[in-house]
């Protein structure tokens, strides 16, 4: 019960980095490796300010930052012609020594002693336990953030970054300035992704420097388990695919921990297998029709020869 | 209306693959012209158009649009006035949008501000009202997305997207090129009907020296980057297929290649 309420609103939380690397994978069909570096951000940044007794700061502080580093990566790749993949690289590598600086230069730090926002929701509500406060709060979190993402992308602008995703000629063609809006698409993924690092480290009481390590696969991996589970035909059922997707993750995670079937050490391995193995599925569904279809067509060949 | 001066444009300038795509072109249209574009592969027409549209820029020379400089104006920013249609059916749309995401992200361009909702039912009855004249079904399919349309069908919704806020002038580049000759022709006439409703100024590419006659006022033929005819009026009228290839073939001083122009 512990495992599957703890998984639960990990699931929840880290719903929210789904989300983020949904608009940067799938609508505008570029990894943005940034993400890596941006949740780390935006979980030294709350940590930090958390210690100084603003958790509600720190969450802010998080969103405008993680905003400002997915516009360095968009003003790398539009205006400076590099790579969005590179960008990416890029800002992550820089975003390091940024997060570091952050954190006083110290690897780690621990809440264990501040007020974070979970502990004043406590105060305030006490009559609800510890667990259901941490559930409550994560998913006040998430569905604004999720409900949000979707009424946006149902606005001109929301549009128009879909279609840039899309088809960038057309979108260049209707008057819309194709490098605003891509620069928008990445500076709202990344705020949304160090909101989570900032949410998450409020919630574990401890930030770690490398707590963004492998972090884009755990996104991506939500993403494609979402996919697979649920139908994708409207936008807002597919941000509702990932939220499910996110929390499946985790409670994946949690099983193969508890029993322990695999070492924790193992995890970033298994992420990345699931996902590369997902991504797969298309081409090798490709090539088993090709070879049905073969396979079909000789024997055809082969009775018509007997007759 | 459209007025080019001297415009000129190199590729590759100084190496041996230097290519002069326009040389001096000058061309004046007026308000509601309607103008065919003639001449063999690599003359210079969708480089012309591109100049025009600021997909690059003249090495020399201006283009201005009602008497406005817009030489160096970016394309974005000019595609609130011009309208192009491409030859190829997957460029003018989004593959993954519906056909109404599809017109309103058209649409709404110059209308409201950018957190307004790109969709809403006044919009969407005007949309379907415009899809029904054109009498291909579409309008009972605007949720489909416009990647699952055929060729012909995506023409259609680009040409609609192009117009439905009417454009001060509108590219056709060879936009049936693409399509069978059935469909080529519905979309033709789909094209007039557009254009004289909108009394548009309009240029359009064409390797089918019949229809370029028979559609619009004007028709100017390109060669080797340089404007070599301009035809409008009587003598367009009376000007048959054959008039207009020994005019080419006189003009540019050169044996008409038959097969590389398309006669049908």
């Amino acid at each position: 019960m512990v495992i599957l309420l703890g998984s639960l609103q990990l699931g929840i939380l880290y719903g929210m980095l789904a989300l983020g690397v949904y608009i940067t994978f799938r609508i505008m069909n570029v990894p943005d490796l940034t993400a890596e570096g941006s949740f780390t951000l935006g979980l030294a940044l709350s940590a930090a300010l958390t210690i100084a007794g603003h958790p509600l700061l720190g969450l802010g502080a998080a969103l405008l930052a993680g905003a400002a580093a997915g516009c360095v990566t968009g003003l790398l790749h539009t205006k400076l012609g590099i790579h969005p993949i590179l960008s990416g690289i890029l800002t992550m590598s820089g975003l390091y020594s940024v997060n570091l600086l952050a954190m006083g230069n110290s690897s780690n730090l621990s809440l264990i002693n501040s007020t974070s926002i979970f502990k004043m929701v406590g105060t305030l509500l006490p009559f609800l336990d510890k667990d259901m406060v941490k559930l409550l709060v994560a998913l006040c979190f998430t569905a604004l953030c999720a409900l949000l993402l979707i009424l946006f992308f149902k606005t001109h602008i929301g549009l128009c970054i879909r279609a840039t995703g899309d088809n960038e000629d057309m979108v260049r063609a209707s008057s819309i300035h194709v490098d605003n809006t891509k620069i928008l698409a990445l500076a709202i993924s990344n705020a949304i992704i160090a909101c989570t690092g900032a949410l998450i480290a409020q919630y574990q009481s401890f930030a770690d420097i490398n707590s963004g390590v492998g972090i884009l696969v755990v996104g991506l991996a939500s993403v494609i388990i979402g996919e697979v589970l649920l139908s994708r035909r409207t936008l807002t059922g597919n941000f509702l695919a990932v939220l499910l997707g996110a929390i499946i993750y985790r409670f994946i995670i949690a099983l193969a921990t508890k029993y322990t079937i695999l070492p924790a050490y193992m995890l970033k391995l298994v992420s990345a297998c699931i996902v590369a193995f997902a991504l797969s599925l298309p081409a090798m569904q490709k090539s088993l029709a090709m070879y049905k279809t073969r396979k079909e067509a000789q024997k055809h060949a082969a009775a018509e020869t007997n007759f | 209306m459209l007025q080019l001066k001297q415009i000129s444009k190199t590729f590759s300038k100084s190496t041996p693959n230097e290519h002069r795509a326009l040389q001096q072109v000058n061309l004046t249209l007026e308000d509601g012209d309607f103008v065919t574009v003639v001449g063999s592969n690599g003359a210079g027409k969708s480089t012309l158009f591109n100049v025009i549209c600021g997909n690059f820029f003249p090495d020399a020379g201006t283009v201005s649009i009602d008497g406005k400089d817009i030489t160096w104006m970016p394309e974005h920013k000019r595609a609130s006035f011009i309208g192009r249609v491409f030859q190829d059916p997957m460029r003018g749309t989004a593959p993954n949008l519906t056909i109404e995401e599809n017109l309103a992200l058209a649409y709404s361009r110059s209308k409201r501000g950018p957190l307004h909702f790109a969709l809403n039912k006044k919009d969407s009855a005007f949309f379907r009202e415009s899809l029904a004249r054109y009498d291909m079904g579409l309008e009972n399919r605007m949720d489909t997305k416009v990647g699952l349309l055929s060729g012909g069908q995506r023409q259609v919704v680009t040409l609609l997207m192009c117009t439905l806020v009417p454009p001060k002038l509108l590219l056709l580049d060879e936009h049936t090129a693409a399509l069978d000759p059935a469909t080529s022709e519905k979309i033709m006439s789909i094209t007039n009907e557009i254009v004289s409703q909108h009394h548009l100024t309009t240029m359009m590419i064409t390797h089918n020296l019949n229809a370029a006659l028979q559609t619009g006022n004007r028709t100017i033929m390109m060669d080797r980057g340089q404007l070599i005819l301009d035809i409008h009026g009587k003598e367009r009228e009376t000007m048959s297929l054959n008039d207009l290839l020994e005019l080419y073939s006189s003009k540019s001083n050169q044996a008409l290649d038959n097969d590389r122009m398309l006669l049908t």
